[in-house]
């Protein structure tokens, strides 16, 4: 069989590209030095009606160029991911992937059009379609929450098992066909990124490492966005030693340099002590403690609601936490009964230095919000309500601050997946098979000045992802600031 | 003010304390030892062996009493074997255990013996940091200008072209971690399959005789990563800055825009940015360590990862100590600086 080319039969449309591109840089740079062949504000004519009009001179060539050759390029795309999920093969390598994607296209198309239907009544969520910055920034997010989605739980997109070796196909280059098994329609037809050092398919192991970077980096961000509410809410609302206490220890674990504290806490040795496991056991209690005080502070005065409520939620979580530190073979290993799953040791080890990581950050954060929300009036108003403390700093003061929350809860999700990619890189934490980025990144490099494929594959997509997340962030900043 | 600074010296002392002793804890753990055990004596010892090998050496003190060693507070345990064997952790390979001297902790100046390196950790640290010195100098040099400039040029015009432009280059530039940009750069600039060959993928050589070929990429790989960062910054103050009343006022009053930005705004603008840099450093550490893993370029930051890799605890103790002051001074000349540029912030 034939290696796959890049684009396959839209091999012409290349052309296009290269144009297109070519003339955003000439209209980038000419742009750049309007201000010397193009004095500002020259050509616009103030009408009688008040409104002003801005009359087309050839200054404006070069900014025109530019808009059209974007448009190029996204309709370029188009047609190649269009093409790929009806020619699969026939469209190159891009084809093929795009195919591979295709439920992925399909969810993201449904998502953005109930989005942008009915994105008057969605909140902040729904003016995020509002700027631009913020929906290229939510697909690309979108685009690997789906792929881990369809691959983790449906088992779709990938196009091999991330463990298989295929001898032939060591090192090879993108686009390589299955050779050397003895049954080739057992097997997908090639390995669309090619192969590693170790004769695995790059697109595959791709794919799967997204399942393990989006199933761990937001619930170790929620996880430390709980730690670091629950203690940074009563530092910056009481003040006095408590604050003292608690900045202390936070400075403490952000003066530690990330890379040594990983070293300390995840390496085999350490995980033999169980340290990261008790660490575990404190750190997993905040989300209950969370929301025992969350549900409690509201309905305190009506014990028909509170009763039920907390039993339910503060039971459902025990259960959940019981089962996520117990693991036989630790430390910690009592209550067999109650323990309804295990998580792999590793992955334990990660989430737990992970959410120590970023907890104190949040924490100064929290605090900081705090500080400034509780010279409120409406703050005010609840102390003379007879309102209770904590009921003022979950109810009152919390939702105040949600804003800067939620775009620094986006921008450090993207910070997580960079400290997991971290982790990966210098081997520590996971197992060295699996296909996480980070630890892709670190098999690949070792041959990078002779085949670098298997290491730019995940590079790039965790380099998507992490953008992706801080363009949303960005968009949502915007439109927050806009309220 | 001065009152100001031995408050903050005392707390960083504090914090150094705390720190240091958690390290020492973490990395003085049992199964560690035992590690360091097997690798130092024998692999196939038994775990009475082990704990002999390690009694005779003080390490199955207490821990307090052993950070105390460690410190330099606490006389060092010299225990006499029933061979007639001395031990005592002052001990070198130069001079015998009778000869050591009773003291000898970090206060002594003595921070401890390499177990992989076999040589003293002050020296190792000494030398790598000077490696790492240089590789930070330049990092500096590219990065702080180049932040600022960049943040000046998209915060002087908000919303403009130029603004748009520098702001998605400083978010993906935020976006992208040292370990993928070192990774595309060695990929399109020194790999044969790209085929560009501008620059040496690693920096080995750099050690020796940094040049531009083959230097450039470290630096740039770290210093790019921070620049985003610090440029965001810089443009969010100088936006801020240009908004105030002052500079509608310059503007009014006929100065031209060249002259509003450097002479009225700059100044105010850069207040932010000084505090951002001097946070930085503990970030910087972060990418000095794994640059230096990518282009093999054996600093402080490699130092760190051959430490901790193969369990020399007594060097491993040593990088922590210096990356913590490190951290904890940079914070103190942050608050310092702020204070001595921003006349309205009084410390009390």
């Amino acid at each position: 069989m034939e290696p796959l080319t890049w684009t396959g039969i839209f091999a012409p449309l290349n052309y296009a590209l290269m144009a297109a591109v070519v003339i955003f840089a000439i209209g980038f740079v000419l742009q750049l030095f309007r201000p010397l062949y193009a004095p500002a504000d020259t050509d616009i004519t103030i009408n009688p009606d008040g409104t002003a009009s801005a009359r087309f001179t050839f200054a404006d060539i070069p900014s025109e160029a530019m808009k059209y050759s974007v448009y190029a390029v996204v309709i370029v795309a188009l047609i190649f991911i269009a093409g790929g999920i009806f020619l699969n093969h026939q469209a190159g390598i891009l084809g093929a992937m795009a195919h591979q994607f295709t439920p992925v296209w399909i969810a993201l198309l449904v998502t953005y059009a109930l989005s942008i239907k009915f994105k008057r009544n969605l909140g902040l969520y729904g003016k995020l379609f509002d700027s631009p910055i913020g929906m290229i920034g939510f697909g690309l997010v979108m685009f690997w929450v789906f792929t881990a989605l369809f691959t983790g739980v449906f088992g779709m997109i990938a196009t091999h098992e991330p463990l298989e070796q295929l001898v032939r196909m060591k090192n090879e280059g993108p686009g390589a066909p299955v050779e050397g098994v003895d049954d080739p329609s057992a097997y997908y037809s090639h390995y669309l990124l090619g192969g590693d050092n170790l004769a695995r398919d790059v697109f595959t192991r791709m794919v799967e490492g997204s399942v393990i970077v989006i199933l761990i980096a937001p619930f170790a961000t929620i996880f430390a966005f709980m730690v670091g509410i629950t203690l940074g809410l009563p530092a910056g609302y009481y003040g006095g030693r408590l604050d003292t206490l608690l900045s202390f220890a936070a400075n403490l674990i952000l003066a530690f340099p990330v890379i040594l504290l990983f070293y300390l806490l995840v390496t085999p040795e350490i995980r033999e002590t169980g340290i990261p496991t008790y660490m575990g056991m404190v750190l997993f209690l905040f989300p209950i403690i969370f929301f025992a005080i969350l549900i409690h502070s509201k309905y305190r005065t009506r014990p028909e609601v509170n009763t039920p409520l907390l039993i339910g939620v503060v039971g459902t979580l025990s259960i959940i936490y019981i089962s996520t530190i117990n693991q036989s073979g630790t430390p910690i290993d009592f209550l067999n009964f109650i323990d309804l799953f295990d998580v792999a040791g590793g992955i334990l080890t990660v989430f737990v230095s992970v959410v120590f990581v970023n907890s104190p950050t949040v924490f100064r954060i929290v605090r900081g919000l705090a500080l400034d929300i509780k010279t409120r009036d409406y703050v005010a108003a609840a102390q003379t309500r007879g309102e209770g403390p904590f009921y003022i700093m979950l109810w009152e003061i919390l939702p105040n601050a949600r804003g800067p929350l939620i775009v620094d809860f986006c921008l450090r999700i993207g910070y997580t997946t960079i400290l997991l990619g971290t982790l990966g890189f210098f081997g520590l934490g996971l197992p060295p098979e699996s296909p996480d980025w980070g630890a892709t990144i670190n098999e690949g490099r070792k041959l990078l000045s002779v085949y670098p494929h298997p290491a730019i594959v995940p590079a790039v997509a965790l380099l998507s992802l992490v953008l992706g997340l801080n363009l949303l962030a960005d968009g949502l900043r915007e439109q927050s600031l806009k309220d | 003010m001065g009152q100001f600074i031995l408050r903050r010296l005392g707390v960083m002392l504090l914090t150094a304390l705390c720190l240091t002793f958690v390290v020492f804890y973490l990395t003085n753990l049992y199964p560690n030892l035992e590690k360091l055990a097997k690798t130092q004596a024998n692999n196939r010892m038994t775990d009475e062996q082990v704990a002999t090998w390690l009694g005779n050496r003080g390490y199955t003190q207490n821990v307090f009493v052993k950070y105390g060693e460690w410190i330099g507070v606490v006389s060092s345990k010299v225990t006499v074997t029933e061979a007639g064997d001395t031990f005592t952790r002052c001990s070198r390979p130069t001079i015998p255990a009778e000869e050591a001297s009773r003291f000898c902790g970090v206060l002594q100046g003595d921070f401890g013996f390499s177990s992989v390196f076999k040589d003293e950790v002050s020296s190792i640290v000494w030398q790598r940091l000077g490696l790492t010195g240089y590789l930070m100098l330049w990092v500096m040099i590219v990065m702080v200008p180049g932040a600022l400039l960049v943040g000046v040029l998209a915060g002087m015009r908000e919303g403009s072209k130029l603004d748009r432009s520098l702001s998605t280059f400083s978010i993906i530039t935020t976006a992208t971690p040292e370990y993928v940009s070192g990774v595309i750069f060695i990929a399109v600039f020194s790999s044969s399959a790209v085929g560009l060959r501008w620059f040496k993928g690693t920096a080995t050589s750099a050690m020796e005789s940094p040049n531009f070929e083959n230097f450039f990429l470290p630096v740039i790989t770290i210093a790019l990563y921070g620049l985003g960062y610090i440029a965001r910054m810089t443009r969010a103050s100088m936006t801020e800055v240009m908004t105030a009343q002052y500079i509608r006022t310059a503007r009014l009053k006929g100065v031209s825009f060249g002259n509003i930005v450097l002479k009225h705004a700059l100044r105010n603008a850069l207040i932010a940015p000084f505090t951002v840099i001097m946070l930085q450093f503990p970030w910087l550490l972060n990418g000095v360590v794994i640059v230096e893993t990518i282009f093999n370029y054996k600093g402080f930051g490699w130092t760190l990862v051959e430490a901790a890799g193969n369990n020399d605890i007594e060097l491993l103790l040593g990088v922590s100590v210096v990356s913590v002051f490190v951290v904890l001074l940079t914070q103190l000349i942050s608050d310092i600086g702020y204070v001595y540029l921003n006349p309205r912030i009084r410390v009390s």
